[in-house]
Formats: structure tokens, sequence, C-alpha cells
């Protein structure tokens, strides 16, 4: 299987390389600095929600309160947390961000766990509570004048080029956290037994629970680990666009889920790899990168979207199809006996 | 006698209105192999997954090493050492069967960081303790059965258990895998493990049980030792009455067309050079282990996953089967295995299901009476029991829901019939009588394939058992050859 997962994110490796080649074709300038900036910029917000998302679909459900938890935690925080300042003045307002997350993921899973319902209900009714108190009792209004820390870390570059046609490109340092996150959950899902959970949980709840796997210890962990990256996520966003709107990503749950699939991740639980998301997210990102020099209007972009997610959901039956054949037949046919 | 190291105290266990289990009382003690036989459904799987801790018993106590628990967790369960190969096995596809061999016991021990290595040492020395041959590294829903079947074997065996229980561990099974395992139970009885050994096959119980407890509709009704038994008196306590058999008849014209006729059927890597004939009023079994490919070459002459090779002739007309329509057209009607999931609409009307394959019609047009007609003559027919005819399956029993599923095909009048496992998980009573239905239709001229790793049944019901292993018809029995113990040595050979 690892060497069939690793065949799609190859896939995903080749296609965006194709990508880049064709348009490069006809607009060289496309291939330099100045798109690598910008799709690893578009991408790292997408990246931590997908990485987040993954998660809770490897552990086996589909999540869709992400989006809600994460600009509530960061309109919140905003709103009403420390305005901090210093040269770490930062710090505080992320973690508030990301606890409110982990709050906000700890009710998803006992939603989950109480009712006993499906993930994608259970989420789809605490997205829309999340987004009913936020607009309720944090408001709706665009808060454009960001605390002091947040402003210059916004401003805060890691890399920053001369620009493909004028001006200058730059890789905001914020990329190094998100850098970071992934790792963390690479490593907790491959060296940690809660992480080895997960996909146990993900693959059969009933044979985990024999192998003396607690599954709502494991849920609760999931959707908290989740709910804290979308918080963080959540203030990146803030960060990086230098304003909190609390209608920024109304009704994008698709692109991270389309992201996620595309990245090889089973939509019925057990497979996922923090690698395929990423993947997945800087494709979608790419793609929509190069419609504009391609002169295509940005409204396509969403139909490419869905229309990349058709081509990673027939990969992966195609896949499934072709393991369910088990070979029965020993390759020499053994002696007839007529006894 | 040593104390016992798990010991079962009036348990009893409900499932909403079932009684699953009754006061059952049971003692394991070391260096004892303890078979609990009974027929299917009899509750010896509930016994244990109570033991386990998979399931809360309703009331009584398990005792283990000493210490009563009323409410055993599977984690208390590992902890104490005990462990348990289930029916299903248990295992999590999407893992490795190292790490599925590895995982429990570092959850139960409670440790945090996981080492595929330390994972893969520790699997790799439970097969090698077992003495069989297991991928370790790819995923265990790319196994075979018989793999699968052995990863859940290594995994009790790869942790210092004080008991472990098997539940019907050899289905999948080669002889040689089943002397090894053997072996391995002689290996652990010697170390003064307490084991349970759950298996339907007499054989089997009477080669490695100390101490036989045999369950009836879930309570125990006797206990002893062996000696104290022989196969008719031990299958007569288990069924709670005396050996039944059918008349065999002859099947009738020998010159007539054979009802199915295959020649050289083939898919791969399934099966290849599939050659059978089953007679007018002739009843043919197709043994074979789990995974054989035995449900492969019935799904493929019904038209399920057609074949690629080979041809299929009904009445001695060649037909083209490409799907499960064609074959229902051409006459042959397949039960499938799992009757509960694949046979029938559970939540719809008993009437509808009965006639859901053969609808009467005219010019397109529904004919009304001659449907409802036909749903009281075949309800009749199979004597199935029932409230309503609009009351959906699901109210009835597992045995009067088989039958429903049987009339469905007996409807459309079909010359060949071939079911899979048409008795798994039946009680007693219904068995019985759904094999008097299969006789008699057998009698009328229909020709039956029974495919079932029930040998006892196939030798009670069958003319001729053709016996498949890898994909192929090795040994055909019948007459004098057709015996209990060389159908059970050709399938496992």
């Amino acid at each position: 299987m690892r060497r069939v997962l690793a065949n799609q994110e190859l896939l995903l490796i080749g296609l965006m390389a194709l990508l880049v080649l064709a348009v490069s074709l006809k607009f060289p300038d496309f291939f330099g600095l100045q798109t690598l900036f910008n799709v690893l910029t578009a991408s790292m917000v997408g990246i931590l929600f997908a990485v987040g998302v993954m998660l809770v679909v490897v552990s086996g459900g589909i999540d869709v309160s992400f989006l809600a938890v994460g600009i509530l935690s960061a309109y919140a925080t905003v709103k009403y947390g420390p305005q901090g300042d210093g040269p770490f003045g930062a710090l505080p307002v992320f973690a508030l961000s990301t606890a409110i997350g982990l709050g906000l993921g700890l009710v998803n899973a006992a939603v989950v766990i109480v009712a006993r319902t499906s993930v994608l209900i259970a989420t789809l009714a605490t997205s829309s509570i999340y987004l009913g108190t936020m607009f309720a009792f944090v408001g709706g209004e665009v808060i454009s004048t960001l605390p002091q820390p947040l402003q210059s870390l916004g401003s805060t570059h890691l890399f920053t080029a001369k620009g493909a046609v004028r001006g200058t490109t730059s890789l905001n340092i914020l990329i190094l956290v998100v850098l970071v996150v992934c790792v963390l959950v690479w490593a907790f899902l491959r060296f940690t037994i809660a992480g080895r959970s997960v996909f146990a949980v993900g693959g059969d709840a009933e044979a985990a629970s024999r192998a003396a796997i607690s599954v709502p210890r494991t849920r609760v962990l999931v959707f908290a680990i989740a709910g804290a990256v979308a918080g963080l996520a959540g203030i990146i966003s803030v960060t990086l666009s230098g304003r909190a709107d609390p209608t920024t990503f109304m009704g994008r749950e698709l692109d991270t889920l389309a992201a996620v699939v595309l990245g090889g991740v089973a939509i019925a639980g057990g497979k996922g790899t923090v690698r395929g998301a990423v993947l997945g997210v800087l494709l979608i990102s790419l793609v929509t990168a190069s419609l504009v020099p391609l002169g295509i209007p940005t409204i396509w972009q969403r139909a490419a979207v869905g229309a990349l997610l058709i081509a990673g959901i027939l990969l992966q039956t195609a896949i499934g199809r072709r393991q369910r054949i088990r070979p029965i037949l020993d390759a020499p046919a053994p002696e007839v006996t007529n006894a | 006698m040593s104390a016992p190291i798990v010991e079962a105290v009036g348990v009893s266990k409900r499932f909403g209105g079932v009684r699953a289990l009754t006061e059952v009382s049971v003692a394991f003690r070391p260096g004892e192999v303890h078979c609990i036989a009974g027929e299917n459904g009899c509750g010896k799987s509930t016994l244990l997954k109570v033991i386990s801790g998979a399931h809360r018993p309703t009331s009584g106590q398990v005792i283990v090493d000493g210490t009563t628990y009323d409410h055993l967790t599977p984690r208390q369960a590992l902890s104490a050492g005990i462990e348990v190969i289930y029916q299903d096995f248990s295992l999590m596809p999407n893992l490795t069967a190292a790490e599925n061999i590895a995982l429990p016991r570092s959850v139960a021990g409670g440790r945090r960081l996981y080492s595929r290595t330390a994972a893969r040492t520790l699997a790799e020395r439970a097969v090698v303790r077992l003495g069989v041959e297991i991928e370790l590294d790819i995923p265990v829903g790319e196994l075979t059965v018989a793999e699968r079947q052995l990863t859940a074997i290594a995994r009790a065996l790869a942790h210092e258990a004080k008991f472990i229980a098997m539940d019907e561990p050899t289905t999948a099974l080669t002889w040689k895998e089943v002397d090894a395992l053997f072996a391995a139970v002689g290996r652990l009885k010697e170390a003064g493990v307490a084991l349970a050994f759950i298996s339907h096959k007499m054989q089997e119980i009477f080669s490695i049980a100390e101490r036989v407890t045999v369950l009836r509709n879930g309570a125990v009704v006797t206990s002893g030792r062996p000696d104290e038994f022989t196969h008719a008196s031990l299958a007569e306590t288990m069924t709670g009455r005396g050996s039944q058999s059918f008349d065999r008849v002859a099947p009738r014209n020998k010159n007539r067309a054979p009802a199915l006729r295959v020649r050289g059927l083939g898919r791969e890597p399934l099966f290849a050079d599939v050659d059978l004939e089953v007679g007018q009023g002739e009843i043919v079994g197709l043994a074979g282990l789990l995974g054989s490919g035995r449900t492969e070459i019935a799904e493929a002459i019904c038209g399920v996953r057609p074949a690629q090779t080979g041809t299929v002739e009904v009445l001695g007309k060649a037909i083209n089967v490409r799907s499960l329509s064609d074959g229902v057209a051409a006459g042959i009607g397949y039960v499938p295995a799992d009757r509960l999931t694949q046979g029938l609409f559970l939540d719809q009307p008993i009437g509808d299901n009965l006639v859901a394959t053969h609808l009467p019609a005219r010019r397109g047009f529904l004919n009304g009476p001659a449907i409802e007609r036909r749903k009281s003559s075949v309800v009749r027919d199979l004597r199935i029991k029932l409230g309503k005819l609009t009351d959906p399956v699901r109210s009835l029993s597992g045995g009067n829901a088989q039958r429903v599923l049987l009339g469905k095909w007996l409807v459309g009048e079909p010359k060949v019939l071939i079911l899979n496992g048409p008795t798994v998980g039946v009680d007693v009573g219904s068995k019985f009588d759904i094999l008097g239905v299969l006789n008699a239709q057998s009698l009328q001229g229909l020709g039956v394939l029974i495919i079932s790793d029930d040998v006892p049944e196939l030798i009670s019901m069958c003319h001729r058992v053709l016996v498949v292993r890898s994909g192929r018809i090795v040994r055909e029995l019948s007459g004098d050859q057709l015996r209990e113990d060389t159908v059970v040595e050709a399938v496992t050979a």
C-alpha cells in the first residue's frame, strides 16, 4: 500500500511539474522564485487546515467544521485577546487562538462521542453553531487594524527576492511555523502509540477496541489536535492578510477536503499521510496560480478544483479495485488425483 | 487440580430480547486445553468475548488470577495476560501484519512511543515461534484469508499470555498450518498456559482437548474429559437430538442433459480449469477452505464476477453469462454466503422480497394478482413462519430469513441452484428444514450445488463432493469415499 500511495503522490508531483512546464512554455517568467513564493504563501493556511482534517479523516470521519473553528478562534482572539508588545508579542496572541481552537475541537469530539453520530453530521452542526456564535456574540465587522506584533509579523519575511517582472517577491517567516506543525504531526502519526491508534481506529474501530485501544480517547485526541491546528491556521491567515474578516473562509471547505482526497487520504478512513495532504494543497494552489497567466478567469478555479477532486476519487477507486483481487491460483497446476 | 487462571462464574448475556448466555460457569486451568463445543449460535463466541472484555456481561463475573471483575475491559484483560483469537480475526486491515501483532500489547502496556523496528522484531519472533511464514510488511487487508488467520494466531502468541482463547482458528488453514498450530499449542500447554479452543470439527476436539464443555442455546449442557464421549454422543449432546440423515436418492435419469455443465472455467488469478457437472435432481457439494476459490467459482458460474475462459451449459444449452441477470434468465439461481447483507432487502416487506427477482408482468405492467398468488404459494411451500407478508424481512429469525432467500430463488423456477454456505449461522432446527427443502426440490429435478465447509452437512446431503484447492478442483469424492475423514483430508491437504 505504501508503494501505491507513493505512486499517487508521485502522480501529484508529476502533474505539478507538467503544469509548471506548460505555463512556462508560454510565459517563461512563470518559471521562477516568484511563482514558488506565491504558491507557498497561498498554500500556508490551506496546508495547516488540510493536515488537521487529514487527521480526522484518517481516524474515520469527514470534518467540515475546521474553517469555522479557525476563523472563530482567530477573530475572537484579535477582538478580545492580548494586544501584545515586545519582540515576542505575537506569541500570546497565537497561543490564545490555538487554545480556543483546541477547545472547539474538544466540543466537536464531545458531540461525536455523546451523540454517537457521524463526524460529518456532528461537525456540520457545530460548524453552524460556531459561525452563529461568532456573528451573534463576537461581531461581524472586518477588523482592519491588527495588534502591532501581528502587523510586524505579517511583514517579516524569511526570503526576499527580485520579482519576475518588477518589484520584489517574498516568503513570510510563518512558513517555518507551518513546517514545524507538519513535522510534529508526521512524527505523532509515525512514532507514537497514540498516532498508530488513529490509524487503527480508522481501519476498524471494533477491532481496535478489542486490541485495548480506547476509541473515544483517540477521537478526543484527534479532534483536539485538529482544532488546535485550525485555530493556529486562523490566526496565521489573519496575520498574512493584515485584517480579520469573519467571512474569509465561508464556503471554502471543499478546497481543503479536495486537497486531502487528492493527497491520497482515504475518505473512508485508515489511510493518509501528511506529505499527501501537503501535496494536495500545493497542487490546488498551483492550479489557481496558473489560471491567471493563462488568461482563464479565476471563477473557473472552483470548477478546476471540482474536476481534480473527481480525478482524485477515480484514482482511489481504481487503486482500490486493483487491490481487492488477491491471487488464489498457485503458479503450476497441482497434480490431479482421482483416488 | 491446579487453580484456574480464568474463570467465568454465572455469566449471562442478553442482546435486546435475545438471551445469548444463561448462567454459564467455566474454569480454565493452566496447562489444559479446554474445548468449548456447540452448534453455530450456541453462545461460544459470546462467552469468549465476555472473557476478553469485548462484551459486558448482563450478570455474573469473570475471575482472572483471583481478581473478580463485574466488567472486564479489553485493556484489563490484555494486561492480565488474556489473549483471544477471534473468529473474524479482529485485525486492522490498513495496518501491516507486524503492527497488528505488536500494537495491542504496547497499548495495554501503557507505552507511548512506537518503533517500527521493535514491532517488526517482535512480530518476526512470534511468527518463527508459530513455525509459519507470513508477509509482515504489507497491510493485512492485502493478505490471503489463511495469512490473516495466521496473523491473528501469531498476535496471540507474541506475548507472554497466561490464557489464550481460539475461536475456530483452523477454518482457513491447510493441515500443515494446523499441525504447526497444534505443535505451538502443545508447547504453550507445557509452559503452563491455559487454553480455550472453540471448534466444530470433531477430529480437532478429540485430538487436542483435555476437557470438553458443551454449550447449547447459551447454557452449559455437560462438561467432561473427551474420553467420556464418542463422536456420536458428543454430536448428540451438541444438537440435543439423535443424528439425522436424508434418504439419498440417486439422480433419476442419467441420460437427461445435466442441469449444469461447466468446462474449462478460468479467471486469472483466481481459478482455472474448472470442470463440473450437476445432473438434474443431483446435489453436488463444493468443498474447500476459506480463500480456496470456492466462492469465486460459484460467483463466476452465476455471473456475479464472470469468468474469462470456459463454457457454461444449462440443460445442454450453452449460455453466455456476463452478469447476474444473464444467469437468472438462463435458470441459474445463486444464494450468496452472507444472507443478511447480500441477498435480501432487509427493510422491505417479506412478500416483495420473495418476488423481487421474478415479477410476473403483462406488457411491461406488473400483474398484481399473479404476484400475490406467487407470494402465498412460496410461503406455503417453504413453511415460512411470518406475521404478515408486509412485515419487513428484518423481523424474521435467521432461519426464516434464509428460507425467504431460498423462496426468492425458487419462485423463478431455476434449473440449477447454487448455494454458498446455506446454513451458516442458522439454528439447528431451521438448518434441517432448509436441507429438507433442498432435498425435496432436487427430487423434482432441480440441480443443486452447495458450497460449504460444514463437512458433515455436505456428506449427509450430497451425491458427490468436489474439492477445491488453490483455485482448482483437485478431487472428486462419491459413493464409499464420501466420508468425513476423506473430505477433511482432501480439503486441508
